[in-house]
């Protein structure tokens, strides 16, 4: 069964093909229009989310196909106590793939031993969210025209931000990449990230404090937000929610290069008056994400156009 | 001191010096009918000091959970007070219902029926990781 749920499962040529696909879909839409007539894609979101799931069930509209779900447990079997196993059997047997956010991480892999049809993971607790990745990929392939010889600024939240993790996994197969590793204290990369990722594959990095001393070696700048719901203290929370935002004074420090991309949702990392900096990226980001996913559904179901 | 020999069951030998009683425990040995001898802190040329288990019966018992707690054990098939089998342990490639994720965070935290599974991903520094949430595994069984 063809399932997306940690990025390493596509190889270099596989995403080569996703964004050789997005890239047709962004100039031939026409051709893409009744891709997926007949076929249905269900949202399964057991936690809040507005771009990840509307960006499915866009894409699967713009391929031609049907979409149903549902976008918050309470409003889902699960508030009566149903498994994820038996939730996602069920939906199997309505739909021809499944888009499935959960906040247990693991929760996906589980789907994809019943579900019967094609499993995407849209984000797994603080654990993987590989279409954001392919989001973040499709946006530097087309900002800077490849993905080797970078230095990638990672910035915020990295120790629950999965987008994080994702990204550096997907990077560290490129030539040339560096990593500067952005980040309070407690809130820095996972050692095993650092370990069994980035010095693995002997990927120069730095972790640091400073965004402003930082900011002028990068070609690429990854804010995060420091994500309230991955934290068990809410005075933690408090206390880290602000220490890096990043203004029109810092963006003067940064090369005119610089590409700055972020997941969003943003809180206040990113004031808005960097929006119309041409480096901001990340509305054009969210673009390129529903074009991946577009090439993504029909990668995993088989549709040749 | 002197344990006698056994004409038929198992020996569990080059036990790491203190991890006989968890390999008992976790055996479930307690629950056997038939004699089981442990010896603690034998003299050893190759260890210094090691543990022995002597079991006198032939039990089917879960060389996974041997090997993960001390791969270095060498377990030996006696019949009719030879030794017909021995085996040499190492650890294993998957883990399953051992240990138990600590990860709050994890889907087996919250659906109790999912097998606990493990996979090992650092042999050399004998680190296993939870298939779900990719979790360290905890250092000590359930």
């Amino acid at each position: 069964m063809n399932n997306l749920i940690d990025i390493m499962q596509l190889s270099v040529e596989e995403i080569d093909k996703l964004i050789e696909t997005a890239l047709d879909i962004i100039d031939n839409p026409e051709k893409y229009a009744e891709a997926c007539h007949g076929k249905k894609l269900a949202t399964l979101f057991f936690e809040p989310s507005t771009r990840t799931r509307l960006s499915f069930e866009a894409a699967m509209y713009e391929l031609g196909g049907n979409v149903l779900g549902f976008s918050a447990a309470n409003s889902s079997s699960a508030a009566k106590g149903e498994s994820v196993a038996d939730t996602v059997r069920t939906v199997g047997c309505y739909a021809d793939i499944i888009a499935m956010r959960h906040p247990k991480e693991g929760a996906p892999l589980v789907a994809t031993r019943t579900a019967g049809v094609p499993v995407i993971n849209a984000g797994d607790g603080g654990h993987n969210h590989p279409t954001q990745t392919l989001a973040d990929l499709l946006t530097i392939y087309r900002e800077k025209g490849g993905f080797e010889n970078l230095t990638i600024g990672l910035c915020g939240d990295l120790k629950f931000g999965r987008t994080v993790h994702s990204l550096i996994s997907a990077m560290s197969r490129y030539k040339g990449i560096k990593f500067v590793l952005i980040s309070p204290e407690e809130l820095k990369v996972p050692k095993y990230i650092i370990s069994d990722v980035i010095e693995k594959n002997n990927i120069p990095y730095e972790e640091v404090t400073s965004l402003e001393e930082n900011m002028p070696k990068l070609d690429i700048l990854y804010m995060t937000r420091v994500q309230r719901e991955r934290f068990f203290n809410e005075a933690d929370y408090l206390r880290l929610k602000d220490t890096y935002v990043l203004t029109p004074d810092k963006m003067k420090l940064g090369k005119d290069s610089l590409s700055v991309l972020h997941p969003l949702p943003r809180v206040n990392e990113i004031s808005v008056a960097v929006d119309d900096d041409p480096r901001a990226c990340y509305f054009k980001q969210v673009l390129n994400g529903k074009y991946m996913r577009m090439a993504l559904i029909l990668k995993l179901l088989e549709v040749e156009v | 001191m002197i344990v006698d020999q056994i004409e038929e069951g198992i020996v569990l030998d080059h036990i790491t010096a203190g991890n006989s009683n968890q390999i008992y425990n976790v055996l479930g040995l307690d629950k056997l009918d038939c004699t089981v001898a442990t010896i603690q802190n034998a003299d050893s040329v190759k260890m210094g000091k090691k543990d022995i288990i002597k079991i006198g019966k032939l039990i089917d018992i879960d060389l996974d959970i041997i090997g993960y707690i001390d791969p270095g054990v060498t377990v030996s098939i006696i019949k009719d007070g030879k030794i017909v089998e021995r085996k040499k342990l190492a650890l294993p490639e998957t883990i399953k219902d051992i240990i138990k994720c600590k990860n709050p965070r994890c889907i087996t935290s919250c659906e109790q029926e999912l097998r606990q599974e493990f996979k090992l991903v650092d042999r050399e520094n004998k680190i296993y990781r939870c298939i779900y949430c990719e979790s360290q595994a905890p250092k000590h069984i359930k």
